[in-house]
């Protein structure tokens, strides 16, 4: 087996790209990262590590805009993350140079992939190891649209999605409890699935949210007051489970 | 036959450019717009090649873009302003790039700024700036009248003034010209002056 994962370039007896694979542990380590799509909104939210006290937590954005009308947040290593959101805004401008036009959501999710893609097939390098969750509105159609990549360079196409630290139990909590919504309920479904496995408080997550009209961060303050609605929800319908029963006796 | 000429006033900058697309005696289009809004706060007027007009404008603006995601800040006018010279100077011995440009910004801490960039790669930051035959007569006119801190109307009367003296005065003088206005609530389009309407 350890011959099998030196080099990237190697396939294994049994059909495995081991570094590939080690990459997508590298990407379960990372913060989790979850992404609900609606019928005019899109939200993206991402667990924040609330232990570094001295940091100055502006400089460390985790979603981030690619274009105008593209948004992107993303588990596992940052660094690797820099250069690939480097290189897909750079092919963003690119793009609208030489048609005139935005990126569609799939395009650009087509052209990261590929990037990470390449990464697994050359000699000498390592894959991106990171899973992407990219969300926008298509230009002139807007609709919109989530995309999620890994560091194979598969991409698929989601209503909702997690990646990250603990996105199985997120993703079971959206797939019980996803529907179709608009505006604030999409805010509230993603903020929910991430205090799933986050610990509650604004503080602990960033969560942006993207309409036709672009991207925008919500403050503490926001993610806060939404936090307690869904604690107040939680707890009303704990109370109406226990109040039927309490009749019985 | 292409005029471009630019003027700051108190708190905004003004550039006007005639609208005219010409080949040798043929017009093309008298609604062309060559003043391109670079982002939020910046005015590019453009003359000169028609193909390099159109490539070096949208390059440069793809290229404010690119800065502004990747920095979250968007650029100052003189950071534009001195990224266009170094472009411009570094075609300019192997395949120049045949456009004259009047840089036109707004920056809440500096004000209303305005740049003459010409094809060779000079850079010269001014309060009046004009390219094209029409400079000879609007030059002369902004010369007289202009003072510094004009109001918007003091500077579009001038522009007018200005306007009036290439149609009456340049032998073949273009038909229509757009004025574009920057200031603090951001670059947009003031006014056109017509003789045609097309």
């Amino acid at each position: 087996m350890a011959r099998y994962d030196r080099a990237i370039t190697v396939f294994s007896p049994d059909g495995h790209l081991f570094q590939v694979e080690y990459a997508l542990e590298a990407v379960r380590k990372g913060n989790a990262a979850v992404g609900v799509r609606g019928t005019d909104t899109i939200v993206l939210g991402v667990e924040k590590k609330s232990t570094v006290k001295l940091q100055d937590s502006r400089s460390v954005r985790k979603i981030v805009s690619l274009d105008d009308h593209i948004a992107l947040a993303c588990a596992g290593l940052k660094a690797d993350a820099r250069v690939l959101i480097n290189r897909a805004r750079i092919e963003c401008q690119s793009h609208r140079l030489t048609v005139e036009d935005p990126v569609t959501v799939e395009y650009i999710t087509r052209y990261i992939a590929g990037l990470q893609q390449k990464y697994t097939q050359s000699g000498g390098v390592r894959p991106f190891g990171l899973s992407t969750l990219i969300v926008g509105f298509d230009p002139y159609t807007g609709v919109p649209s989530l995309y999620q990549t890994d560091p194979s360079g598969t991409f698929s196409a989601w209503k909702a999605n997690a990646t990250g630290r603990n996105s199985n139990s997120m993703r079971e909590f959206l797939e019980k409890n996803y529907k179709e919504t608009s505006g604030q309920e999409t805010i509230k479904l993603a903020i929910r699935a991430l205090l799933e496995v986050v610990e509650s408080g604004g503080k602990n997550i960033e969560v942006a949210v993207m309409t036709k009209e672009g991207l925008r961060q919500l403050e503490e303050a926001e993610i806060d007051a939404i936090v307690a609605e869904i604690e107040a929800e939680k707890a009303a319908a704990e109370a109406a489970k226990k109040a039927p029963a309490s009749k019985q006796t | 036959m292409e005029c471009v000429f630019g003027m700051v006033g108190k708190r905004f900058a003004l550039v006007v450019a005639d609208t005219s697309a010409v080949n040798s005696i043929l017009v093309h289009k008298s609604n062309e717009d060559k003043i391109m809004v670079l982002d939020s706060h910046k005015l590019m007027g453009a003359s000169g090649e028609a193909g390099d007009r159109a490539q070096f404008t949208e390059y440069v603006q793809k290229n404010v873009a690119l800065y502004h995601f990747r920095n979250g800040i968007p650029l100052t006018t003189k950071a534009a302003a001195n990224f266009m010279r170094g472009e411009l100077a570094t075609a300019l011995r192997k395949n120049p790039y045949m456009v004259n440009i009047v840089l036109a910004g707004y920056e809440k801490e500096t004000g209303p700024s305005l740049y003459f960039i010409d094809y060779i790669a000079t850079l010269h930051k001014v309060e009046k700036a004009a390219f094209g035959y029409g400079s000879y007569f609007s030059l002369a006119m902004m010369d007289r009248h202009y003072h510094p801190d004009m109001t918007v109307e003091e500077a579009i009367k001038l522009a007018e003034q200005c306007i009036e003296e290439i149609r009456s005065r340049l032998v073949v003088a273009p038909q229509n010209f757009v004025i574009k206005i920057v200031d603090k609530d951001g670059a947009r389009e003031h006014s056109w002056r017509r003789t045609t309407k097309d």
